[in-house]
C-alpha cells in the first residue's frame, strides 16, 4: 500500500530541544535548576548581557549536541562557531541571539518513523546550538495583553534547534516524529521531556505545492497534530475560495485550537547575522569516535534486543521501548519474573491502565508488578484479579496483597467451584435447555453465573472446562 | 546611498523612534559613513580567506560545574518596573 497524499501536505519541523541534563547554561555557570525556583534568581550577567560579561562555552553541551547529531545519522560538522542573530525583543535583553549560522554543528542525517504506509524516512536538514531566551508571560492573552513579565531564569539554556526536511505529509506523521525525536533524546540522556517548555516546536506547512505558512508557538505533541489539522482546513478553504495562501507567520492559539496572523516586518536579512567576537571557533571533528563510543543503546536497537532477549512479539517490543521508563521498568521486572507474562502484563495491561488515567510508569513500582505476575503466575488469583489489584493500586494504592485480603481475590477452586457449577445447571435449566438447542451463547450465560456466584475468583476458563464435563456426566 | 526609509527601518528594527527631518540627515550621514567604508572594496581580496576572528585561538570550553547566580534584587536592580520578582514591560506582540 502506498499512502496517496490527497491534498499533497509537506510539513517539516523545527524542533527546540532544552538540553536540561546540563547542571549549567550554555555560555555560562548558572545553575539549570530553576523549575521550582522564585523568577530571576538563575541569572548572571552573562544571561543579561551585561557590559563586560564574557561567555564561555560549556563542553558538555558540544558533546551532546554531537551525540545528538551520531544518533539521529547526521554528519559531525569538522569546525565551526556561533553567529550574533541580531533582534530587539525584551527576551534577550543584550538585543542579539547567540545561535549557530553557516556552520551548523551537525547536518544531513535522518530518522525512520512509522509513516501511513510503512516505515518512512524523514530526513533531518540541520540541527544547531544556541541559547534560549528568556521566558514573556503576556497578562491577559496575546492579542489583548495589558503589559508583559519578564523571567530571565530561562535566558542561556542550551538549546538544540533541530531543523526536518518538509518530508511529513500528515499532521500524524509530524506527531509520530516528534514521539520519535522525544524518545531517542530520552535514550541519550541529554533532556528530561517532563520539565515545562523543554521541547518547542514550529511547524512549516503548505499543501497542493503553494506557498508555505510557519506555524509557532506549539508547545505539545497533541498540539502539533492539532495546529497541522487546522492549518490544513484553513488553506484548503482558501484554495476552495480560488485565492492563493499567503507565506506568513501564524501562531497557534492552544486554547481555541486555532492558529492566528502575526504581522512580523522583519525579514532574514534583517537579523544581521554575523560572527560571535566573544567565542572562539572550535574544532571537534576528532571528538566524534570517542562520543560514538560511548552512545547509549537507542530506541529500535532495544526493540530488537527486547525480541530476541525475551522472545516477545514486536508489537509489545516497540510498546515496551517507546518510552525509556517504561522499557527500563520491563527490563528490571523481567529480570524477576517469567520475561514473556512480564512483556504481557507491562505492555498490554499496565501501559492501558496507566494511558487511561492519563499517568505515566512513575505511578506503578516493579516490586508491585512482580508481586502481581508472581501472584497470576502460580494460580493465586486470576488474571480479573490482577486487572482489578493493578486499577486498585493506581486509584486508591495499597499493596497488591493488602488487596487481595482485602478483596477476597485468592482463587477459589475445588470444591466450591465444583458446587457453584453444580446449582448453576440445577438452577438454570432453560439456559441448558437452549444450549443443547444449539445456541453456543447459553454456555457463556451459564459460565458468567457461576463467575457471579464466586465474585469472580474462579477461573473462567476451567469453570468452562468443569461445566462441559458436568454437562456431559450429569445431563445428557 | 541610503534612503530615508532605509534609515526609517534600521530605526524600526533597533525599536528607536526617529523623526522624519532626523531621517534625512541620518541618510546622508550613513551615505558618507558607508562609501568611505567603501575604500576597502577596492583590496583585491579574492586569494585571502575570511578572518572571523583576529586572536587565533581555538577551543575555549568550561566544565559544566555550576556557579552561583547574582542574588534577585541585584537582577531586578536595573528594572524600571517589577512586579512580584519578574521584570515588568509595557504590552509587547
Amino acid at each position: 500500500m502506498v499512502y496517496e497524499n490527497p491534498d499533497g501536505v509537506m510539513i517539516g519541523l523545527e524542533i527546540h530541544v532544552q538540553l536540561n541534563k546540563l547542571a549549567t547554561k550554555l555560555f555560562c555557570g548558572c545553575s539549570t535548576d530553576y523549575h521550582t525556583s522564585e523568577p530571576n534568581t538563575h541569572v548572571c550577567p552573562v544571561c543579561m548581557g551585561l557590559p563586560g560579561c564574557l561567555p564561555v562555552l560549556n563542553k558538555r553541551a558540544v558533546e551532546y549536541a554531537i551525540r545528538i547529531g551520531l544518533a539521529l545519522n547526521c554528519e559531525i560538522v569538522e569546525q565551526t562557531q556561533f553567529h550574533r542573530k541580531n533582534y530587539y525583543y525584551p527576551d534577550l535583553p543584550k538585543g542579539f541571539q547567540t545561535t549557530q549560522y553557516d556552520y551548523p554543528i551537525v547536518s544531513d542525517g535522518k530518522v525512520v518513523i512509522e509513516g501511513e504506509d510503512g516505515e518512512h524516512v524523514v530526513r533531518i536538514r540541520r540541527a544547531h546550538m544556541e541559547e534560549d531566551p528568556g521566558r514573556l508571560m503576556h497578562m491577559g492573552s496575546i492579542e489583548k495583553s495589558r503589559g508583559t513579565l519578564i523571567d530571565y531564569n530561562r535566558s542561556g539554556m542550551a538549546l538544540i534547534e533541530i531543523v526536518s526536511e518538509p518530508d511529513m505529509r500528515s499532521p500524524r506523521e509530524a506527531r509520530r516524529f516528534l514521539d520519535k525525536l522525544r524518545n531517542i533524546l530520552e535514550y541519550l540522556d541529554v533532556f528530561d521531556s517532563t520539565l515545562e517548555g523543554s521541547m518547542r516546536v514550529d511547524a512549516n506547512i503548505s499543501i497542493g505545492g503553494g506557498d508555505r505558512t510557519e506555524v509557532k508557538n506549539i508547545s505539545s505533541h497533541k498540539g502539533a497534530e492539532r495546529a497541522l489539522l487546522y492549518e490544513i482546513m484553513r488553506q484548503k478553504n482558501i484554495k476552495r475560495r480560488g485565492e492563493k495562501v499567503v507565506m506568513e507567520t501564524r501562531h497557534f492559539d492552544e486554547a481555541r485550537g486555532v492558529t492566528i496572523s502575526m504581522r512580523t516586518k522583519e525579514e532574514e536579512h534583517d537579523y544581521r547575522y554575523f560572527p560571535e567576537p566573544d567565542l572562539v571557533p572550535m574544532r571537534v571533528g576528532s571528538w566524534v569516535e570517542g562520543i560514538l563510543e560511548t552512545l547509549p543503546e537507542l530506541p529500535d536497537a532495544r526493540r530488537s534486543r527486547f525480541i530476541s532477549d525475551y522472545g516477545m512479539v514486536d508489537t509489545h517490543a516497540k510498546a515496551l521501548t517507546s518510552d525509556i521508563r517504561v522499557a527500563d521498568f520491563y527490563e528490571e521486572v523481567a529480570s524477576q519474573v517469567d520475561p514473556a507474562s512480564a512483556a504481557v502484563w507491562v505492555s498490554d495491561v499496565l501501559k492501558g491502565e496507566l494511558n487511561y488515567r492519563d499517568l505515566t510508569i512513575a505511578s506503578f513500582t516493579v516490586e508491585d508488578m512482580v508481586k502481581i505476575i508472581e501472584l497470576v503466575v502460580s494460580g493465586k488469583i486470576t488474571e480479573k484479579g490482577a486487572v482489578e489489584i493493578i486499577r486498585n493500586i493506581l486509584d486508591e494504592g495499597g499493596s497488591p496483597m493488602d488487596i487481595v485480603k482485602e478483596k477476597g481475590l485468592l482463587k477459589v477452586e475445588g470444591d466450591v467451584v465444583d458446587q457453584a457449577v453444580e446449582e448453576v445447571l440445577r438452577e438454570n435449566p432453560q439456559a441448558l435447555e437452549d444450549y443443547f438447542a444449539g445456541k453456543e451463547k447459553s454456555l457463556n450465560f451459564l459460565v458468567g453465573q457461576v463467575m457471579k456466584k464466586t465474585r469472580g475468583r474462579a477461573d473462567a476458563r476451567s469453570v468452562r472446562e468443569m461445566m462441559l464435563e458436568e454437562i456431559d456426566k450429569n445431563y445428557r | 546611498m541610503i534612503t530615508k526609509e532605509q534609515v526609517e527601518h534600521i530605526g524600526w528594527l533597533a525599536r528607536v523612534n526617529i523623526d522624519e527631518e532626523d531621517a534625512f540627515e541620518f541618510a546622508s550621514e550613513l551615505s558618507t559613513v558607508l562609501d568611505y567604508f567603501g575604500q576597502l572594496d577596492e583590496v583585491d581580496t579574492s586569494d585571502v580567506k575570511p578572518t572571523y576572528h583576529v586572536a587565533d585561538v581555538m577551543n575555549v570550553f568550561r566544565e559544566d560545574k555550576p556557579k552561583d547566580s547574582l542574588e534577585q534584587d541585584d537582577i531586578l536592580a536595573n528594572a524600571e518596573e517589577i512586579q512580584e520578582g519578574y521584570i515588568k514591560t509595557p504590552k509587547i506582540i
